[in-house]
């Protein structure tokens, strides 16, 4: 049986209006509402059923963040994970942590646990960057199979449905591997009461970067964030010729 | 960020969206009033091109709809149980506009019917005949937000929603909440006393809203738009205007008291096995959970099969005979979540709710309130609803399913009985749908619902209002001697009776 390692990110919940700080060094994060990445929900639901399955033996989350980060942590151990590990990293540090050093803490981690699957969403909501999956494998040099919309489990191999451009791709790889979840994996599950008591009892492992020996030293400068452009207001025309002629007017048509 | 807005969709693609207008269109056209119904049209005149001139001279050719496949919307409510045939369709912005079309209207004898979202459940909202259509959609302007007071004015087509998102910039919130809120004007919520999701905590209308502004059938302006919380001068006329209906006026302005934007909210939702577990758990939530309590709802195994099976919405838990809703509001989410939990762990622990979740993620709590605000919706799937909305003392609660469910045993016409409500306020919606609208069945509901209801000494319309379908059943609620009062109080406020016609007032 397997050993499956799952990332879960704390990002600011997706029905929540993001809203730029006034001195555009960031979003603003305080007093705002955050769940874990729906990625990685999705991830750590196909975990969980690699397990129901017996499949995977232990599944384990990583959380890289502030202290907040163990809520989502707590999600992911109500979900049906067996052990948290929090990799505190807050303050500046954590504005400019990036998959390059996510997924060396990842890899360490991996490496700590005899993990056989690494499962992590394909990207974040937040930065959308879309890198920790590949980065991980390449810290590794373990094989990637990324956007995953079915994972089946071999004996010593995984087989992985991808989605990509106009249609479907069905690639095999051996273990271990790194694997990344698309939308359509699986629909992930609510916590529920009786669980979310039980992963109370669950243990959550702190450690830090430096324990896992990772350096975590800024390798970009965040030098604006700003609003995307605020859409013009419409125009309403009175008729399609109307229409026509202002299209031609602003030289569309 | 497209993936955010991406994700929105896919991940709830049941997101806020106006779909009324949709709804209307690609699906069963409903009979016309006029014919399925027996009701005589009234001596009103009949619209022609004198009169059409007076309205495109006052609003321009825009604001007055007049083609009939665009009329078609708004002659047909939300539920898709009424349609009249008006074709004059009119969209003032102002309320001088609105003063000068009742004036013209009441000296021409034409007949009005006023119109906000057009999400009303008792067919008031959409004209019987012909009457000429005064829609609010335009008078859309939000006036002030004091964030001091909390006190919001606006016009009254103002969208709940647009209202509710307005007001978050400033920490505030809108005191009453409901599944129509994408649509519904907050002139069609005074107008029809609208209750919803909060009730039990923010309490209902006549308290939140401060003052208004009304016309009058004869086009004069009422200015009643006190922004005090407290005014005892003289009688209290606003409230004649909240829950009337558009029977006494065409209210154009309101100020409404708007509580602080909670800092935490906490949503739980439970799996339970008999009614008699979810009276005992209210009664421990009330108890427990005390200032922080917002919202109550229930929903019985067959409503939810709307949402699961008709709208495929996903339920977070396996299959129960009944559920609750429990909301919280609070300042601080610590403190909160030490009692819904405390409280959780005590229901669970004493075997009263068999299972549940419980989550503070604004993603989460909207597609587990999905499951509750989507209901009306999905009993449109159904067939043909017929709907019912009572107050019942709250022991008696839950027993109109059962004893409906025996009376109509046999009849297999019938799509779903079953019911749901703001448990937390003792108000039940009960339906029987059908695959289509069927006569043998509605004799078999009334007038039964209504003497079972008045028995009990419940409320025969406890929320939506009376409209067109109950106007003779209202005496089931009210004695003789305030029906004679509503009707010297029509007779003051609209002598020609120009004002939704046919509707509230019993004949
Ligand atoms: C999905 C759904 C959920 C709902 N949930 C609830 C709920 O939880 N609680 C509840 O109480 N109701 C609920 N309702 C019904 C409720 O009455 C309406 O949704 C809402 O209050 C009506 O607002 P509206 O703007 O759509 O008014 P309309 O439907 O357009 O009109 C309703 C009545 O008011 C009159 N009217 C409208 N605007 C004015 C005005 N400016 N001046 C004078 N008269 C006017 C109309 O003539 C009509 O008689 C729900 C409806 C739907 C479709
Ligand atoms: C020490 C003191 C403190 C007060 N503090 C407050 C305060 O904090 N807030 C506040 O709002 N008011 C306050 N008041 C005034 C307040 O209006 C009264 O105290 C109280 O509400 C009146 O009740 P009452 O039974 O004494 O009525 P009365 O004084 O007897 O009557 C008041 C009015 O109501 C009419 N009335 C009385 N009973 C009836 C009835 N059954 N049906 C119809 N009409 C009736 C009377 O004709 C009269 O017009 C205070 C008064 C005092 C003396």
């Amino acid at each position: 049986m397997a050993r499956v390692l799952v990332g879960v990110k704390r990002v600011i919940d997706y029905a929540v209006k993001i809203r730029v700080k006034p001195d555009k060094s960031g979003v603003v994060t305080d007093g705002v509402k955050h769940s874990m990445n729906p990625f990685d929900e999705i991830a750590v639901e196909e975990a969980v059923r690699m397990k129901e399955k017996k499949i995977a033996s232990e599944v384990i989350a990583v959380s890289c963040g502030p202290a907040q980060s163990q809520e989502v942590l707590r999600t992911a151990l109500a979900m049906g994970v067996d052990k948290g590990i929090h990799v505190e990293v807050s303050g500046p540090e954590y504005e400019t942590l990036q998959p390059i050093h996510v997924s060396k803490i990842l890899a360490k981690i991996a490496q700590n646990e005899k993990i056989d699957v690494i499962i992590v969403g394909k990207q974040a909501i937040d930065d959308d960057c879309n890198q920790t999956a590949q980065m991980t494998a390449g810290v590794l040099d373990w094989p990637q199979g990324t956007f995953a919309s079915k994972i089946e489990k071999g004996d010593k191999d995984i087989t992985i449905t991808r989605e990509v451009d106009g249609g479907l791709e069905v690639i095999k790889c051996k273990l271990p591997a790194v694997l990344s979840a698309d939308l359509r994996l699986n629909e992930p599950r609510y916590a529920t009461l009786p669980n979310i008591m039980k992963a109370k009892k669950k243990p959550i492992q702190k450690l830090t970067p430096k324990d896992l020996g990772v350096d975590v030293s800024p390798r970009i400068k965040i030098i604006s964030v700003e609003d995307p452009p605020t859409r013009q207001a419409g125009q309403i025309v009175p008729d399609v010729d109307n229409l026509i002629s202002k299209l031609k007017e602003a030289g569309h048509c | 960020m497209l993936s955010r807005r991406f994700l929105s969709k896919l991940l709830s693609p049941n997101g806020a969206k106006n779909f009324k207008r949709s709804l209307a269109i690609g699906s069963k056209i409903p009979e016309l009033t006029k014919d399925r119904y027996p009701v005589r049209r009234g001596e009103f005149a009949i619209l022609n091109k004198e009169h059409l001139q007076f309205f495109t001279d006052l609003l321009g050719t825009q604001r007055v709809v007049t083609d009939p496949a665009e009329c078609e919307s708004y002659n047909i409510d939300w539920i898709r149980s009424v349609r009249g045939y008006s074709t004059c369709i009119l969209k003032p912005k102002t309320t001088e506009e609105v003063s000068k079309i009742l004036s013209f209207c009441n000296d021409h004898r034409i007949a009005v019917c006023p119109q906000g979202g057009n999400t009303g459940l008792v067919g008031g909202s959409v004209p019987v005949f012909d009457e000429v259509v005064l829609n609010t959609a335009l008078m859309n302007q939000i006036y002030d937000i004091n964030d001091t007071s909390g006190v919001l004015i606006c016009q009254a087509g103002c969208v709940l929603e647009n209202l509710d998102t307005a007001l978050a910039e400033r920490g505030l919130m809108m005191p009453l909440d409901l599944g129509a809120k994408g649509s519904c004007h907050l002139g069609g919520n005074v107008s029809t006393n609208a209750g919803g999701l909060r009730l039990l905590r923010y309490g209902n209308l006549h308290g939140s809203v401060l003052g208004l502004e009304a016309v009058k059938a004869d086009g004069q302006i009422v200015d009643l738009l006190s922004t005090l919380k407290k005014d005892n001068t003289g009688f209290h006329l606003k409230h004649l205007f909240i829950g009337s209906e558009g029977a006494l006026g065409i209210v154009t302005k309101i100020a409404i008291q708007c509580p602080a934007k909670p800092k935490a909210v906490n949503l739980a939702f439970l799996g339970l096995n008999s009614f008699e577990n979810i009276l005992k758990v209210l009664t421990q939530a009330k108890r427990d959970l005390g200032e922080v309590l917002a919202s109550c709802e229930m929903i019985d195994e067959s409503t939810l099969e709307v949402c699961t099976d008709n709208l495929k919405l996903k339920s977070p838990i396996s299959n129960f005979p009944f559920y609750m809703l429990i909301e919280t509001h609070g300042s601080n989410n610590e403190h909160d979540q030490e009692k819904l939990n405390g409280f959780l762990e005590d229901v669970m622990g004493n075997g009263l709710v068999l299972d549940g979740t419980v989550t503070n993620e604004p993603s989460k709590m909207k597609n587990i309130w999905d499951l509750r605000e989507r209901i009306t919706e999905g009993f449109i799937q159904d067939g043909y609803v017929f709907k019912y909305d009572v107050s019942l003392p709250i022991e008696n609660f839950y027993s109109l399913v059962p004893e409906m469910r025996q009376r109509l045993a046999n009849d297999e016409e019938v799509v779903r009985i079953s019911g749901y409500g703001h448990l937390g306020d003792g108000n039940v919606h009960f339906q029987v749908s059908c695959r289509q609208f069927s006569q043998n069945i509605l004799n078999k509901i009334e007038p039964f619902v209504y003497e079972f209801t008045s028995k009990l000494r419940g409320s025969i319309s406890a929320e939506h209002g009376i409209g067109f379908r109950k106007p003779k059943y209202v005496h089931y609620s009210k004695s003789a001697e305030s029906i004679v009062i509503m009707k010297q109080l029509k007779e003051m406020f609209d002598p020609n009776g120009i004002l939704n016609p046919y509707k509230v007032i019993p004949n």
